[in-house]
């Protein structure tokens, strides 16, 4: 049996020998739309659907912990303590005759541990008494807050700047590539830098809007290589010869077409972000206090380590479980949009193929 | 070429003066740089104000007073470039020349070690797709690539500087370490060179057995405190190397080359006496390379001796054992100047630092306990670093490999009956190399300029630094300075890289047309 699908890549069609070499891989596409085979090979990689998961609840609870503002909606946390209460330092039970260790306790009672609970202050005090807890969430709130801020911009722009400069080529190409170098050339720290030192204390929002508008570049480099190639496709020629606009042909024909590179690229671009906030929060040019970012409240404990260490390792493990899922979902994107990847085949499948048991799916 | 080598040294030069106009106004609405003195009840600080106005022309605006800058700047192209003064009245232009040394020594050692390990892995790897080591190294570079520099450095310094210190004090291995070093090492190296369950098992056994064995002899003989390698040991993991050598670069099959390779060894054994004399006089560091040129040599004539035909690989061969031999020399030396390091009264049995880049108080006549202080501050910034950038180059090359053993002269390749060394190493490996050279020039670069977290969480004082400095005191003329070096270096990487690419992959030309 032969069937042919439309490789996007090479712009031919390719020939689907579904009893040959790659029967297996090729049998399962035979018959889809691309967002059915992307959708497929999505919840195929196991890290990347858990990811989605993981992202998904972290986003959920850090939201819903303590009060937040998002857009017009206002969210009343639900736990007890809020970012600026001062309760009492606790230190029964502390070890070294340290003050306000963390209350959590993970190990059930037949273990011989005081059940599972989370206590007064789970993730311990800060220095002034203020709930850790309730200080990563907002941490984490804002880190989550500035890394889609970031994306928004970089993202919209980026399309923009790239499909301009792609579809019309020529002097507009030149001068917006050009542009692009010179953002280029100035490392974005810097760039957050300079940025954070003179909008950090007008809040994280407006630090993030500035950031984003500087970290398009690589999205629109990238961008534009697409719509150079997929602009002498015949599906364009024909859509212009139908008499279609250069908007409508850049929005409507090319760009969906590019989707898959440019969503692989803007999830690596949102880990890029959460980790350039943190980086910056540390050096003292991001979010400043009385606000809390979590690259700050690292950055104010790092000397406490020995000491007191759940100080620092809260506000650690959010931003590498935030950006963890993040790198994971990219991955398992890149590879449920690359037509050339193939999958893992077990060795019950092949030995299947082997002995010509038909797969019944 | 050449027309468009200049056309793109003229848009460089465009790009640079636009970006530096950009930041140079950016950063001087950022900050006030008398902001502080303003505020001031000091008698001296309204003079201080008049003073740092006159030096930096504060009464012009900023984007006149970059034109000020500019003007100093260009000087260059005349051999008199003027990069103005710093708030504290140095020189913009030494304070650079101070640091740039610090950062290059910073940033190259991790970048090496990145690239040779990033690379091993990323192909070990792709060669054994989707089996559990790939997923389990794919899960390991993307924890690393969410890593935190700061948050790594922090747990560096706990782990690596001060336990590792509490350790050396007293070194014995408890029980339970034993264990689970032995029984890593053994998952890596069994889940790296086998395939089917049951050789799997079988490597894993022997390697555990041979590490715990090979910590616990160690133990007994208090080598941690009193590390050395001596000749025998020398000369054990120099034939090693002429094995391993081989094996990648030639094929065993080649006898030619592993007795020439083997004869290296024989060499190093008798180097390794001949040299002490001259290691334990005083030794300057471009002796040291001199030493190493002259193994070259003799590698060289070595193998011409040994061969007659395909001279090439064979010298290469060599040249790379040899060298490699001779430096497990050094090593050893290092080694065995440990012990009078950590007897020092400046480092006090606590030899790792977790602060600075060297030891001032050290005695500086010997250059082994010289170096030996600068290597032991390079440790940790270096695996902090080294952490950080590897996941990159695991998964650079990982994709390519895989993306280059999918094409069809590798399928030509083995169906000339080529061996699968040949294959790999000849065919495969070096055409992944081709995309790697040019992220190499533009990392090398961004480091130069970009290791400011790793440079402030240790304390040293390189380039990040200077800029960091610069932004917090608004300084411009040295936040420009340091810009203008990073910058003209990224450029100029940039159109490096171009010109290397379509040097080495003959399907690409530069400049030719869209």
């Amino acid at each position: 049996m032969r069937v042919f699908k439309f490789d996007k890549n090479k712009g031919t069609k390719e020939n689907l020998d579904l009893s040959g070499e790659n029967a297996i891989a090729n049998k399962e596409t035979a018959g889809l739309s691309q967002s059915q085979i992307v959708l497929k090979r999505f919840l195929r990689h196991r890290a990347a659907v858990f990811s989605v998961g993981m992202l998904v609840s972290i986003i959920i609870f850090v939201f819903s912990a303590i009060d937040s503002k998002i857009g017009p909606i206002s969210i009343n946390g639900w736990w007890k303590h809020k970012t600026d209460d001062l309760p009492p330092l606790l230190y029964e039970g502390c070890p070294g005759g340290t003050v306000g260790c963390p209350t959590i306790s993970m190990r059930p009672k037949w273990l011989g541990g005081a059940g599972i609970a989370l206590g007064e202050h789970p993730f311990g005090q800060d220095d002034i008494g203020r709930d850790y807890f309730a200080l990563v969430m907002r941490g984490a709130q804002r880190s989550v807050m500035v890394m889609f801020i970031i994306g928004f911009f970089a993202a919209t722009i980026g399309i923009v700047v790239g499909a301009i400069a792609g579809y019309f080529r020529g002097w507009i190409d030149a001068v917006l590539m050009r542009f692009t170098d010179f953002i280029i050339t100035i490392p974005s720290v810097i760039i957050g830098a300079v940025i954070g030192a003179k909008f950090g204390n007008l809040g994280a929002a407006v630090l993030a809007v500035y950031l984003g508008l500087f970290a398009w570049t690589g999205l629109s480099r990238l961008v534009r290589g697409e719509f150079l190639s997929l602009r002498e496709r015949e599906f364009v020629d024909a859509a212009r010869v139908a008499g279609a606009s250069a908007r409508r042909i850049i929005f409507k024909h090319i760009l969906p077409n590019a989707v898959g590179v440019i969503i692989v690229s803007v999830t690596l671009l949102l880990s890029g972000a959460i980790l350039l906030e943190t980086a910056l929060s540390y050096l003292g040019f991001g979010v400043v206090s009385p606000d809390v970012s979590l690259g700050l409240l690292i950055s104010n404990y790092q000397a406490a380590f020995s000491t007191r260490p759940w100080l620092f390792w809260y506000p650690g493990f959010f931003i590498i479980a935030i950006a963890l899922s993040i790198n994971f979902i990219g991955d398992g994107l890149r590879d449920a949009f690359d037509p050339r990847q193939k999958r893992a085949i077990s060795k019950k499948e092949r030995l299947r193929a082997m002995v010509g048991i038909r797969n019944k799916e | 070429m050449l027309a468009y080598v200049i056309r793109r040294l003229g848009i460089l030069f465009l790009i640079l003066f636009g970006s530096s106009f950009i930041l140079y106004n950016l950063a001087a609405i950022s900050g006030d740089p008398i902001g502080e003195l303003r505020f001031s009840d000091d008698p001296g600080a309204a003079q201080a104000i008049i003073d740092l106005t006159r030096q930096l022309s504060l009464d012009v605006p900023p984007p006149l007073r970059y034109f000020i800058w500019l003007k100093g700047v260009v000087g260059i192209f005349w051999g008199k470039a003027d990069f103005g003064l710093t708030r504290d009245s140095l020189s913009v232009a030494t304070e650079i020349g101070n640091a740039i040394p610090v950062s290059i020594r910073l940033v190259f050692v991790a970048t090496f070690v990145a690239i040779v390990i990033g690379i091993a892995i990323g192909i070990a790897s792709a060669l054994r797709q989707y089996s559990r080591f790939d997923y389990s190294m794919t899960f390991f570079a993307f924890l690393l690539f969410s890593l935190p520099i700061f948050w790594v450095a922090v747990l560096l310094k706990q782990y690596m500087a001060i336990q590792f210190n509490n350790f050396l004090s007293e070194p014995k291995i408890p029980f339970g370490w034993l264990l689970t070093l032995s029984s890593l090492t053994a998952v890596f190296w069994a889940s790296v060179l086998t395939r089917s369950r049951g050789k799997f098992w079988m490597t894993f056994s022997t390697v555990f057995i041979s590490t715990a064995v090979l910590i616990k002899t160690l133990e007994t003989l208090e080598w941690f405190t009193n590390p050395r390698l001596g000749p025998i040991a020398v000369f054990i993991f120099s034939i090693v190397i002429a094995f391993a050598v081989t094996h990648l670069s030639v094929g065993l099959s080649n006898r030619t080359a592993l007795n020439s390779s083997l004869t290296m060894s024989v060499f190093t054994l008798g180097w390794y006496f001949a040299i002490q004399p001259i290691f334990n006089s005083q030794i300057s560091l471009l002796q040291i390379l001199g030493l190493g040129v002259v193994v070259i040599l003799v590698a060289t004539i070595t193998a011409l001796f040994f061969s007659r035909i395909d001279r090439g690989p064979l010298i290469r061969t060599t040249v790379l054992t040899a060298l490699l031999s001779a430096f497990l020399i050094v090593v050893d030396k290092y080694m065995r100047t440990w012990s009078s390091y950590m007897s020092e009264d400046a480092v006090n049995y606590r030899p790792v630092p977790t602060f600075g880049q060297s030891k001032p108080l050290l005695p500086q006549e010997d250059y082994w306990i010289r170096t030996l202080d600068i290597l032991v501050h390079l440790l940790l910034p270096t695996i902090a670093l080294t952490l950080i950038s590897l996941a990159g180059y695991v998964r650079f090359s990982r994709g390519t490999l895989l993306e280059v053993l999918n094409q069809d002269y590798i399928r030509t390749a083995r169906a000339k009956g080529l061996t699968e060394r040949t294959v790999i190493m000849r065919h495969a490996f070096r055409n992944t190399l081709i995309p790697l050279t040019t992220i190499l020039v533009a990392d090398v670069v961004g480091i130069i300029g970009g290791a400011i977290i790793t440079e402030r969480v240790f304390g040293w004082y390189g380039m990040g630094t200077l800029f960091n400095r610069a932004i917090s005191t608004v300084d411009l003329n040295l936040l420009m300075g340091v810009f203008f070096i990073t910058a003209t270096l990224a450029v100029l990487a940039n159109l490096i890289a171009d010109l290397l690419y379509s040097a080495l992959d003959p399907r690409i030309r530069a400049g030719s047309g869209k």
